[in-house]
Parts: C-alpha cells; sequence; structure tokens
C-alpha cells in the first residue's frame, strides 16, 4: 500500500536527480540536438566565463549570512516572550504567525508598496522622525540586508517550533536554578538554551537549506536587480533555464548549489556533536 | 515593596514589547486594507491618511475588471482540489503501510523517502520540467496536480506515519480477527482516527498549493490558465502606480488563507510543532 510513495519518489525525485546529473555534462537545449560535453558547464562556472555565477553565488551566500541567524533570533526572542503567561497569548501568537500563510506574491506585493523610497510608508515613518530614509531593495547596497529583514516577517513557524520546545522544558530545572540563587540570566545560559540545541540546530538546518533555494520575492520583487545585486542562485539557475534555454549548464548549476548544501549541512551535522545537547545522552 | 514594583515594571516590559512587536507585525496587512480601500488621490498625501474617507469598496470591482482574477481563481481551485484531494488519500495510505504493516524493506524505503526531503528542490526541478513537457506537452495542470497523487509528498507521509504509530495495535488486531482486511481496516477505523492528522496536511496542502508560485510560473504560460499567484504578479508588471488596485488584489489572493487560519489555528500550530519536534 505504500506503493504510491514509493513509484514517486522513483519517478519525481531519484529519475530527476540522476536525469540532471547526467544532463549537467551536456549542453541539452530544448531545440537542438545535444551532445555530451564532459565537465565543460561546470569549467564554465568556476573559471568565471559565466560571469554571474560567482555573483549568484556571493549575493547568495551574502542573503544566508544575514537572514538566517537574524530569523532564528528574532524568532527565538518571539519564543521566549511567548512563553510566561502571557494574557492574550493566543492573539500574540497568531499575530507573530499570521504573516507566515500569506502567498509569497502577496507579501512581494505589500512590500513592494512599503519600501517604495518616495512614497513608501516606511521612509515616511523614518522622515517623520527625522532620520536619515533609504532606497531600500532599489539600491545595490542595501537591497540584500533589505530581504533579510522582510524574511523575519514570515519567522513564524520557527517561532512556533521554538514556542513548543521552550515549553517541553521541565519547571525542575528553573526551579534548580533558582534553589542555587542563579538570576534570569542564568536560567537562560545554563537550562534554556543547552536545552534548546536540537530544536536551534533542526532550525538552522532548515533555514540554510530554505535560504539558499530563495527564488519568488527576488524574481517578484527585484528581478533580480538592481545591477544583480540580488540575484539569487535558483534565479540565476532560472534565467540560464527558462531564459537563456540553457538546460543542461542549468543542471550544473543546479548541482553545484547541491553539492554546497550537502557539505554545509555536513559541517553542522559534525559540528552538533560538540554543541547539540540530546537528553538521555550521556 | 520594592520587589513588587520591580515585578510590575517587568510585566509592562513585557507587554509593551509584545504589543509593539505584534503591532509592527500587523503593520503591513493594515497598510494593504487600508490602501485597498483608498481613493487614489488620498493614496499618495503626505504626511499619510490612516483611515480612508470615503471608504471605497469600487476598488475590488476594478481590480476584478481589469484582470480576470475570477478565472484565476477557478483555475486555482481546479490545481487545488485536484492535488489536495491526491496527498491526502495517497499520504493517508502510504503512512498507514508504513506505520502499521509489516512487509520487507519497509524501514529500508521510509528511510529513502525520508533523504528525498534534503534534496533541494532546484535540482530535480528542470529534468521534471522537460520530463512533463515531452510526456504531456505544455500549459496543463497535470505537472501541479498529478504528483500529489504518488504519497503527497514525503513530509505529508511522514506526518501521518508519526500519528498513526500511535495508536493502539489492538485496534487493528481486533479487526483483524473479525475478518477485515488491510483496506477496510484503513477505511473503517484507521482513517478515520487520524481525522486530526488528515485535516493538518489537508490544510499544509491548500497552503501551499495556493502559494505556490514557481510551479504555475513553469508549467503555465497561457494568460487563460493562469493561478491567481501569477495574475498578481503579472498585475504588479502592468499597474505598477495603481496601488489601491494592487493592494485590493492581494487583499482579496490573501482571504482565503486568512479564514482558513481563523478557522483552524489549532490544527496549524500542532502540524508545525509536530514537524519540528520528531523532525
Amino acid at each position: 500500500m505504500a506503493a504510491p510513495a514509493i513509484l514517486g519518489f522513483f519517478i519525481f525525485t531519484l529519475g530527476p536527480l540522476i536525469a540532471s546529473l547526467f544532463l549537467s555534462f551536456t549542453d541539452y537545449s530544448i531545440t537542438n540536438d545535444f551532445r555530451v560535453i564532459g565537465f565543460d558547464n561546470y569549467r564554465r562556472l568556476f573559471t568565471g566565463e559565466d560571469n554571474f555565477f560567482y555573483k549568484a553565488l556571493f549575493v547568495t551566500m551574502y542573503y544566508v549570512v544575514l537572514a538566517v541567524p537574524v530569523s532564528l533570533t528574532a524568532a527565538f526572542v518571539m519564543a521566549m516572550l511567548l512563553k510566561n503567561h502571557v494574557r492574550g497569548r493566543m492573539f500574540f501568537r497568531a499575530v507573530f504567525y499570521l504573516p507566515s500563510i500569506v502567498p509569497v506574491v502577496a507579501t512581494s506585493t505589500i512590500f513592494i508598496w512599503l519600501l517604495n523610497p518616495d512614497i513608501g510608508l516606511l521612509n515616511q515613518i523614518l522622515k517623520f522622525f527625522h532620520l536619515p530614509t533609504s532606497l531600500w531593495i532599489y539600491d545595490e547596497k542595501t537591497v540584500i540586508p533589505t530581504m533579510a529583514l522582510m524574511n523575519i516577517w514570515t519567522t513564524g513557524g520557527t517561532m512556533l517550533i521554538f514556542l513548543a520546545g521552550l515549553e517541553s522544558i521541565p519547571d525542575q530545572y528553573y526551579e534548580a536554578v533558582e534553589m542555587d540563587g542563579g538570576r534570569m540570566w542564568h536560567k537562560l545560559t545554563a537550562v534554556t538554551l543547552p536545552m534548546m540545541t536540537p530544536t536551534i540546530f533542526f532550525n538552522l538546518i532548515m533555514g540554510i537549506i530554505n535560504g539558499f533555494q530563495s527564488f519568488s520575492e527576488a524574481y517578484i520583487m527585484t528581478e533580480g536587480g538592481p545591477n544583480n545585486a540580488s540575484l539569487f542562485y535558483v534565479l540565476y539557475l532560472y534565467r540560464e533555464a527558462f531564459t537563456n534555454q540553457r538546460m543542461g549548464a542549468a543542471c550544473a548549476i543546479a548541482w553545484v548549489l547541491f553539492v554546497i548544501i550537502m557539505i554545509l549541512s555536513v559541517i553542522i551535522f559534525r559540528s552538533s556533536r560538540s554543541w547539540v545537547y540530546y537528553e538521555g545522552e550521556k | 515593596m520594592a520587589a513588587k514594583n520591580k515585578v510590575r515594571i517587568k510585566k509592562f516590559l513585557l507587554y509593551l514589547v509584545l504589543i509593539s512587536g505584534s503591532a509592527v507585525f500587523i503593520l503591513p496587512l493594515v497598510w494593504m486594507v487600508r490602501s485597498a480601500l483608498m481613493d487614489a488621490s488620498q493614496i499618495f498625501i503626505v504626511p499619510p491618511i490612516w483611515i480612508p474617507d470615503p471608504i471605497r469598496f469600487g476598488n475590488f470591482k476594478t481590480a476584478l475588471d481589469t484582470v480576470p482574477f475570477d478565472r484565476y481563481f477557478i483555475n486555482t481551485m481546479i490545481i487545488v482540489v485536484g492535488n489536495v484531494t491526491g496527498a491526502v488519500l495517497t499520504s493517508a495510505i502510504c503512512g498507514y503501510s508504513f506505520a502499521r504493516l509489516r512487509w520487507r524493506g519497509r524501514d529500508f524505503f521510509f528511510g529513502l523517502l525520508m533523504s528525498g526531503m534534503m534534496l533541494p528542490y532546484a535540482v530535480t526541478l528542470i529534468p521534471t520540467f522537460l520530463g512533463w513537457r515531452t510526456v504531456v506537452g505544455p500549459n496543463t495542470y497535470l505537472p501541479l496536480i498529478l504528483p500529489a497523487w504518488f504519497g503527497g509528498g514525503a513530509f505529508n507521509v511522514f506526518l501521518i506515519r508519526q500519528f498513526m504509530r500511535t495508536i493502539p495495535k489492538s485496534m487493528d488486531e481486533a479487526a483483524l480477527v473479525d475478518g477485515a482486511g488491510y483496506f477496510q481496516i484503513f477505511r473503517h477505523i484507521i482513517f478515520p482516527l487520524s481525522r486530526s492528522v488528515v485535516i493538518v496536511v489537508a490544510l499544509f496542502q491548500f497552503l501551499g498549493v495556493w502559494n505556490d508560485f514557481l510551479g504555475p510560473l513553469i508549467y503555465v504560460n497561457k494568460e487563460s490558465m493562469y493561478t491567481l499567484a501569477l495574475g498578481l504578479q503579472q498585475f504588479i508588471g502592468y499597474y505598477t502606480a495603481q496601488w489601491e488596485l494592487l493592494m485590493a488584489a492581494a487583499t482579496m489572493i490573501l482571504i482565503p488563507p486568512i479564514l482558513l487560519f481563523v478557522t483552524g489555528q489549532n490544527y496549524f500550530i500542532k502540524g508545525i510543532v509536530m514537524s519540528g519536534l520528531k523532525g
């Protein structure tokens, strides 16, 4: 009875995975016959013959390095605030989570409007307080930080996972710290953070995998601009495949991403042994 | 006295942070609705006006007249219904098999399925696209519907399996003794008992399809076949300066997910928590 899922795995995962590896060694482009060209696609990427490869890689890493820690921290702080038995907890939780279910096209539309340099709300507020305004997504220097900030808005799911983790920490642990005369700071560093490391680990891995694959926001809001400053890796891949019709090259681009994500995951898994604490494990 | 005051100040600060935090989170949505109900002339006034006067519901109608969002709504619903039905049925059956039946290679195949979840979607994107192109050609919804009928995604199978594993084994055994087959046990006992997790899967699958942008972008290029997401994206390109219409369109596309969220909030939260803690 598990046949559909297993069949699906071979048709929609394993099959395409192998096909993509094969295609990455060809110059396939839909319209022409293709030939096998060995590592030529990869060579073009790494030697910089394709101008956009390193640019896209840099943009995406910059985004991940900014967005993942910022969003994780924000989600963690929100969860910590809601952990206490505050009044209206359900309400606050709903408000923090709500933006996560907004379709990405709608989110992008709203933020294009909010971030409009001339008439957008954000700059109006800044002007009101006599603070310097910004061009946000319309400036090469600020587009990625702006998108990383935007990402906080949709971090509600991560917050809920943190919240569930926080609530599974037994009260006795906190009481023990109190008995030893520990303050809030001690509770955080001696109980909360160590107990939360498995959850932090999970959210970190997911954040990185998702961050590397960001596409829609950039496609809709900036189309990779200005001057390719928000050319996310998958957007670059999309262009290569669907605008330039270079399917073979796009598969090579995809495989490089796959390998990067694998290497990062392995590094984080390895390092997790020294910082992730699993209960019941000696 | 001093200690009591300290607690009070702490409480006050906590609520201050919570209230201002949620104000920041809700602000973009408030601003969207506010702009959607405004006259084009009011929208640009500096300093900004918060409450539209007069309230213009006409913007919704104008947006609908400009872009056939009603058509796109039907298109989206065709994909949603086809996809979610398939995902719910097949992920429940597969989850049942992985959770409660014994067969050779079960755990191996389950592990294989789970490993597929770590795979970046970008890697399989192009061959899948090329495959569909050769098999069914461009401009059909099949690539957006049919895959859901093959287990409905590893993540959903995982959720359902985890849940079904908690149902006591004695349930099936009693039915087996009474001569029921495995499919009957699934249909009459396990599936009804798993209602809550099935709802979770259905809700998330709905959201996933409703919000999907890349899928329709790649597989649909005939305008009459656009989904709401594609329609709105195209709308941005054409009417950049008509913010009241854009915001009206964005509001409309947001209503179904919000209604679902409001009615099924607990299921949403349960689903996310399950995915995080047991993953």
